[in-house]
């Protein structure tokens, strides 16, 4: 079909388009033309008008728990798809941490025989380690011939140095990256941050320098194999600074932040509202000062949720027994634009890198072109729409958001993507 | 004129007026306490709940017997024997229990916040009775209420407290409660049990145990849990005992007449040396009394604002 995306702004840096008030003419969700005239060509095109609003190329999240196999009732392929595209992305990787484990080709294959017809592509990131137990190296060949782009052990470490070692070398074959989640196992016996907070809370503590121990380690691997490391979900100022320095030195590291590390701290655990408990915790203002400053001057090359679904009934019960981890797809685009964007501490063009560039390029995913026969890959936002997050609203399966009741301003009011729309709340072919 | 809140969670957020009538109020029951018919019908009609997740001997018996002093109809729910084994999440242990039309719940729990959390999903009363290692406000109730019984006053005395304090919710109640009612306090104990942001609280560390003794009106000495993981923070019980064990050596020494509290049970020859824990200068039983005229103040102060 015919589609015509009137009046909208087009903005795309690295192809040098930043248009002003186009119309973009598309044809079985592919493009055809960007422009401020569209002739006769388009006769009988359906017509959206999207005045004021902005098109990038399609907002990537790079760290997503989707839970199937093991935990539908949490989330699916599909849900999470649904969630994802009702918060402005087109596609996602999704972490390993299923049960059983992303460590054989059928996994993969299930997985994206769930996504196969959806407007959001889903990328597999493989096990790192067998069943993530950190002993044996999963089958990276294989995972990667089945479509993984990264590998991972997330929600721990890779469990020592010398698997580490082994999985960097190997993965290095693919020119995939080793994902971290960067924590000492004999310091992780904790339920928040250690600092004051955790002190006057009687809740054991996550110390940062647990973080930065395995930055470190993995920085130095990185160095010494010549593999590639991807700091997952960073949170610690050392470990800012850790990145910067490796990066200076040519190190092979990339990093991401959340959203929830750099618009709380852990005063909002004083309330033991497991909303609040995720891994990394939430740290200090002195943490989120030198995150902000790491997002502003390249050393986190992405943003990315974590978005990790959990049962009502297991979220809602004593802090020590809530899983961590909150969803994020849904409000991180408005989190981002509200307290990034809208408080210039980045500009446009960093917030395109850092959800649409930065995570294709460390998973060597191609990068949406806006070419002429090319299929549509769209983000469009609304950058001055003021919202309020209701979480009754999110098409997640679960619930588990410190973020309802938030305002918000600035949105993601439809994506393009695989000749579908996600718009008004309704996907549609085009 | 009645307590500004209608839970008692913890002293961290207890405004001192409150802390004043709780000790004032303790201070009438105290006296009930010493009658030969030691029951009031204050709380006639009211049900209370004892909910202990975690087992305890004398703070359980002690808040019993304050219910049924003040003329409660009481309920223990211990955590063998209930519908937790079974799996119930708390939440609904707690809906059942109220829905039987119970007006207070006194809660012990190994979770921190688990009290605060019980006020969102219910409408009684709750009484924090030690939540992990959080607050055991009513221990440090009853603790400041010996001291100021023993000292005539708790502002500008010199408080330390002793042993482990990053695992104690018996240390954070109390440094709260004697910041609010003006003390000087410090903490004593092998720095690895010494939170390392605890001065961020306004407290002095102290590292020597005869500096302790020398520079304090009072110490307040914690059990050292020998059985849990506390064990791994210090290298031998014997090295524990021999430089922060209070031995009367160690007392006469420092040539001080000093009060030394302990919230039991006590480990003999560890924190204190049977020597001291029969001497002259503890007041462990005396505690132990007090405890059940401050929980009957709670639970009176708490039972009659509805």
């Amino acid at each position: 079909m015919k589609l015509i995306l009137k009046n909208v702004n087009v903005f795309h840096p690295i192809e040098n388009i930043d248009e002003k008030n186009i119309s973009v003419f598309l044809v079985d969700g592919k493009i055809v033309k960007l422009s401020s005239k569209i002739g006769k060509e388009a006769e009988g095109a359906k017509e959206i008008d999207l005045s004021g609003k902005l098109i990038l190329p399609g907002f990537f999240d790079m760290h997503v728990h989707l839970r199937e196999p093991g935990r539908e009732d949490e989330e699916t392929v599909i849900s999470g798809c649904n969630s994802a595209a009702n918060g402005g992305f087109t596609a996602v990787a999704c972490m390993p941490n299923t049960e059983p484990a992303i460590d054989s080709a059928e996994v993969i294959k299930l997985i994206k025989d769930q996504a196969k017809n959806h407007l959001v592509d889903v990328f597999p990131v493989g096990a790192a380690t067998l069943a993530r137990k950190g002993e044996v190296i999963a089958p990276m060949a294989e995972l990667s011939e089945a479509g993984a782009v990264g590998f991972s052990d997330d929600g721990v470490a890779i469990k020592n140095a010398s698997v580490l070692r082994r999985a960097l070398e190997y993965s290095k074959m693919y020119g995939a990256p080793i994902i971290e989640h960067c924590e000492d196992e004999s310091l992780a016996d904790g339920l928040m941050n250690e600092g004051t907070n955790s002190t006057m809370l009687g809740l054991a503590g996550l110390p940062s320098v647990s973080e930065d121990l395995i930055v470190s380690r993995d920085i130095m691997m990185a160095d010494y194999t010549g593999g590639r490391v991807h700091i997952a979900h960073i949170s610690t100022k050392n470990s800012v600074e850790l990145v910067r320095q490796a990066k200076k030195r040519g190190i092979n590291v990339s990093a991401e932040v959340t959203p929830h590390h750099f618009t709380l701290t852990d005063d909002a655990v004083k309330s033991y509202d497991t909303n609040f408990k995720m891994n990394p915790p939430l740290r200090t203002q002195e943490d989120v000062n030198a995150i902000l400053e790491g997002l502003k001057d390249g050393t986190i090359d992405c943003i990315a949720s974590d978005h990790a679904p959990h049962s009502i009934e297991e979220k809602e019960t004593e802090f020590q027994f809530s899983p961590n981890g909150i969803i994020g797809l849904e409000t991180q685009i408005g989190l981002t634009l509200t307290e990034l964007y809208q408080k210039k501490i980045l500009t446009l063009n960093q917030i395109v890198e850092k959800f649409s560039y930065n995570p294709r390029l460390i998973l060597n995913i191609p990068i949406p072109q806006f070419k002429e026969g090319e299929l549509a890959n769209f983000t469009v936002l609304d950058i001055e729409q003021i919202w309020t997050v209701n979480i009754s609203k999110f098409k997640s399966k679960s619930r588990n958001s410190p973020f309802d009741k938030r305002l918000l301003s600035g949105k993601s009011i439809a994506v393009i993507n695989n000749s579908r729309m996600y718009y008004n709340g309704e996907f549609t072919s085009i | 004129m009645p307590l500004s809140t209608r839970h008692l969670l913890g002293l961290q957020n207890l405004p001192k007026e409150d802390i004043q009538l709780i000790l004032d109020t303790a201070h009438t029951f105290r006296e009930v306490l010493e009658r030969p018919i030691k029951k009031v019908p204050t709380l006639q009609g009211k049900t209370v709940v004892n909910l202990f997740y975690e087992s305890s001997t004398r703070t359980r018996i002690s808040f019993e017997l304050a219910e049924k002093r003040l003329s409660a109809d009481t309920i223990n729910f211990s955590v063998s024997g209930s519908s937790v084994s079974k799996g119930e999440t708390l939440k609904d242990t707690m809906k059942n229990i109220e829905a039987m039309k119970v007006d207070m719940v006194i809660v012990r729990h190994s979770a921190a916040g688990t009290p605060l959390f019980l006020t969102k999903i219910c409408n009684s009363n709750i009484i924090n009775a030690g939540d992990g290692p959080h607050e055991h406000p009513t221990q440090a109730l009853l603790d400041m209420y010996s001291i100021r019984e023993k000292l005539g006053r708790i502002d500008g005395l010199k408080v330390c407290i002793v042993g482990d304090i990053a695992h104690s919710r018996v240390a954070l109640s109390n440094i709260f409660g004697l910041l609010t009612m003006g003390a000087k306090v410090s903490v004593c104990g092998p720095s690895t049990m010494i939170p390392r942001n605890i001065k961020d609280l306004g407290l002095d560390v102290i590292y020597n145990i005869d500096e302790a003794i020398q520079e304090n009106d009072v110490l307040n000495v914690l059990r050292i849990q020998l059985e849990r993981k506390a064990r791994e923070y210090f290298p031998s019980i014997r090295e524990y005992a021999k430089y922060f064990g209070i031995t009367q050596d160690r007392l006469d020494k420092n040539g001080k007449d000093i009060l030394i509290l302990h919230p039991g049970p006590i480990n003999r020859g560890v924190e204190l040396s049977s020597e001291v824990a029969d001497g002259s200068n503890q007041i462990i039983l005396y505690q132990v009394t007090n405890g059940v005229a401050i929980r009957m103040a709670v639970l009176y102060l708490l039972g009659t604002l509805n």
